[in-house]
């Protein structure tokens, strides 16, 4: 593939899922659904954020919610308690999840497989315990408001509004994300995946290259834990437990290991479907595993990937 | 002058003594092939001196300096480049990708440069792609560039890995059975990028089981048996060596004759 073919078939990945993006209210009825469509791209663009580093670099983290957790406290507790006008939190807070990720990375990014995911799942359950139990600044268990964002004056406000935030933060995550792939840090990540051996014989710093893609997967949930505490305009700690990690993970499998399409596809599946499923009552829960194992069983390398194989396409 | 040193390398698993005080010198733009049955300790070698490994006990010296420790990736810095037994490709990447990692060592650009795409990344992306479909073509795989590499033969990928590590722009080379599993025209077309690679000034440490190839194209041979050292010289002179028969080779395997693989090697034991 030229480098040609390669940019605009990113370009055309990219402008396709505007195009859905744009065109999608069009079929809204009412406001509820700008609500559900404006969770499954904050949720894309968590889980993107997670596929860069579990799809690309092959390394996996159970306690992803944790930096949702981070970017969704900043914009609660930065106007609330330090008096901060409302967008710099959501700068703070991706500047601070960045940094939590850069020192708890160093160490636990050294551990492979299980060990990693167990120690993943450690910060994760570490966070939520502390956004439960500072209740002087989180409210605790019960949560805190989040003002409104303000932006030159522009109250962000109603579930329309934040569908297109949600919608163009997804995209621009998307455009990054493609412009990852085709680039030295992303073949080299890529290759991480494959081989470490091979990897550092030619010279990739394997332990730098993981933490810097960990970081920048840390900073899309912590952007993504912002919108979804401003888009809902209350937050618990639910945000960065365990179940949200185990969601995003869902996601990234569903739709697809390293497909940045496949992300928003995953995300989709489990936002909308339970709230679709809910006209089973009590078997809701039940559907949903079953349609998730289902996937899983047919369609192996996830949703978006298998369907392009099948349809003779070389990626997603 | 030398341009690897290797002294007194001893390194063991468990109570299993790998290298047993190993100690040669290469001169630089020759083919210096390490020879031994296997479990000899000839792959643990191309570890230690790859930085893959810590010897217990030794030194490794590149160009005189000691490198003893260093990491894989900063002997890649230095010009040591290595291909495996093993294969270890990059599965998931077209054959050209695999070869555009081998650049990595001469591109510049950072994460966040990567992340928004900038010129100069699409600048990199084109000098790294020349580069690497130019290894491409020095191992004549120009015509699988696009191919998943998954879908390469297994001489194929053998010679895959080698272009990868060309494409790193080595001084010193190491090459862990480059032959295995290949046919006699693979083999033979192997042999000629060999000799291309010693001409352009590039010294190749070979690790081979197919006799013929060794001693048709090896300046000096080195022979480990039980991780010990047991001669070195040219193969003229370590195949008229005694202990050398005795210990691995068995006559008829001497004068290179049908021997193509670590399996043939042991029946003529």
């Amino acid at each position: 593939m030229n480098v040609r073919a390669v940019f605009e078939h990113r370009l055309a990945s990219v402008v396709a899922m505007a195009v859905v993006a744009g065109a999608l209210p069009l079929f809204f009825p009412s406001a509820y659904y700008y609500r559900v469509a404006a969770l499954v791209f904050v949720f894309a663009l968590a889980a993107l954020g997670l596929n860069l580093l579990m799809g690309f670099a092959g390394q996996v983290s159970l306690g992803h919610a944790g930096f949702m957790g981070i970017g969704a406290y900043a914009v609660a507790i930065g106007p609330t308690h330090l008096g901060l006008p409302s967008w710099l939190p959501l700068v703070a807070g991706a500047a601070l999840a960045a940094l939590v990720a850069y020192l708890v990375g160093r160490p636990i990014l050294r551990l492979k497989g299980h060990y990693l995911a167990v120690a993943t799942l450690g910060f994760g359950l570490l966070l939520a315990i502390v956004f439960g139990n500072e209740a002087r600044f989180t409210g605790g268990p019960d949560g805190m408001a989040v003002p409104r964002l303000v932006l030159f004056g522009w109250s962000a406000r109603g579930a329309q509004a934040w569908y297109w935030i949600a919608a163009a933060g997804f995209l621009i995550g998307a455009a990054l994300a493609y412009n990852l792939i085709d680039s030295p840090t992303g073949r080299a990540l890529r290759a991480i995946h494959d081989s470490e051996v091979a990897a550092r014989v030619l010279g990739v710093d394997v332990a730098k290259k993981k933490l810097a893609v960990f970081v920048v997967s840390a900073v899309y949930a912590s952007v993504a834990g912002s919108c979804l505490a401003l888009l809902n305009g209350h937050i618990t700690p639910d945000v960065s437990g365990f179940l949200r990690s185990i969601e995003l993970v869902a996601m990234v499998v569903l739709g697809g290991l390293g497909s940045v399409a496949g992300t928003l596809v995953g995300a989709a599946l489990l936002v909308v479907l339970p709230q679709t499923l809910t006209v089973l009552h009590e078997y809701e829960h039940m559907a949903l595993g079953l349609v998730v194992m289902a996937v899983m069983i047919f369609l192996r390398a996830g949703i978006v990937p298998s369907l392009a194989h099948a349809l003779g396409s070389t990626r997603a | 002058m030398t341009i690897l040193a290797a002294e007194h390398i001893s390194i063991a698993f468990g109570g299993v003594r790998a290298l047993d005080d190993v100690s040669f010198a290469v001169a630089p733009d020759i083919v210096f092939s390490i020879i031994g049955p296997n479990g000899a300790g000839k792959t643990t070698l191309f570890n230690v001196i790859s930085g893959v490994y810590l010897p217990q006990q030794g030194r490794v010296r590149l160009a005189g300096e000691d490198v003893t420790g260093q990491v894989p990736e900063e002997l890649a810095r230095r010009g040591v480049s290595r291909t495996f037994q093993n294969l270890q490709i990059f599965l998931r990447m077209t054959a050209l990708e695999n070869v555009m990692v081998g650049r990595h060592r001469h591109e510049a650009t950072g994460m966040l440069a990567d992340l928004l795409h900038l010129p100069a990344v699409f600048r990199q992306n084109r000098a790294t792609r020349a580069a690497a479909a130019d290894a491409l073509d020095r191992v004549g795989l120009s015509a699988f560039a696009t191919r998943s590499s998954a879908s390469l033969s297994y001489g194929g990928l053998k010679r895959l890995e080698m272009a990868r590590a060309l494409a790193s722009e080595p001084k010193l080379l190491l090459l862990d059975e480059p032959a295995a599993g290949c046919n006699p025209s693979e083999t033979a077309e192997i042999e000629a990028i060999i000799r291309r690679l010693t001409r352009d000034g590039i010294t190749v440490v070979l690790v081979e089981h197919d006799m013929r190839l060794v001693m048709n194209i090896s300046d000096r041979i080195h022979v480990l048996a039980n991780g010990r050292t047991l001669a070195e010289g040219t193969a003229e002179e370590v195949r008229a060596n005694p202990a050398v028969v005795e210990a691995y080779l068995g006559a008829g395997a001497l004068s290179g004759e049908a021997v193509h693989s670590a399996g043939s090697a042991d029946h003529k034991r």
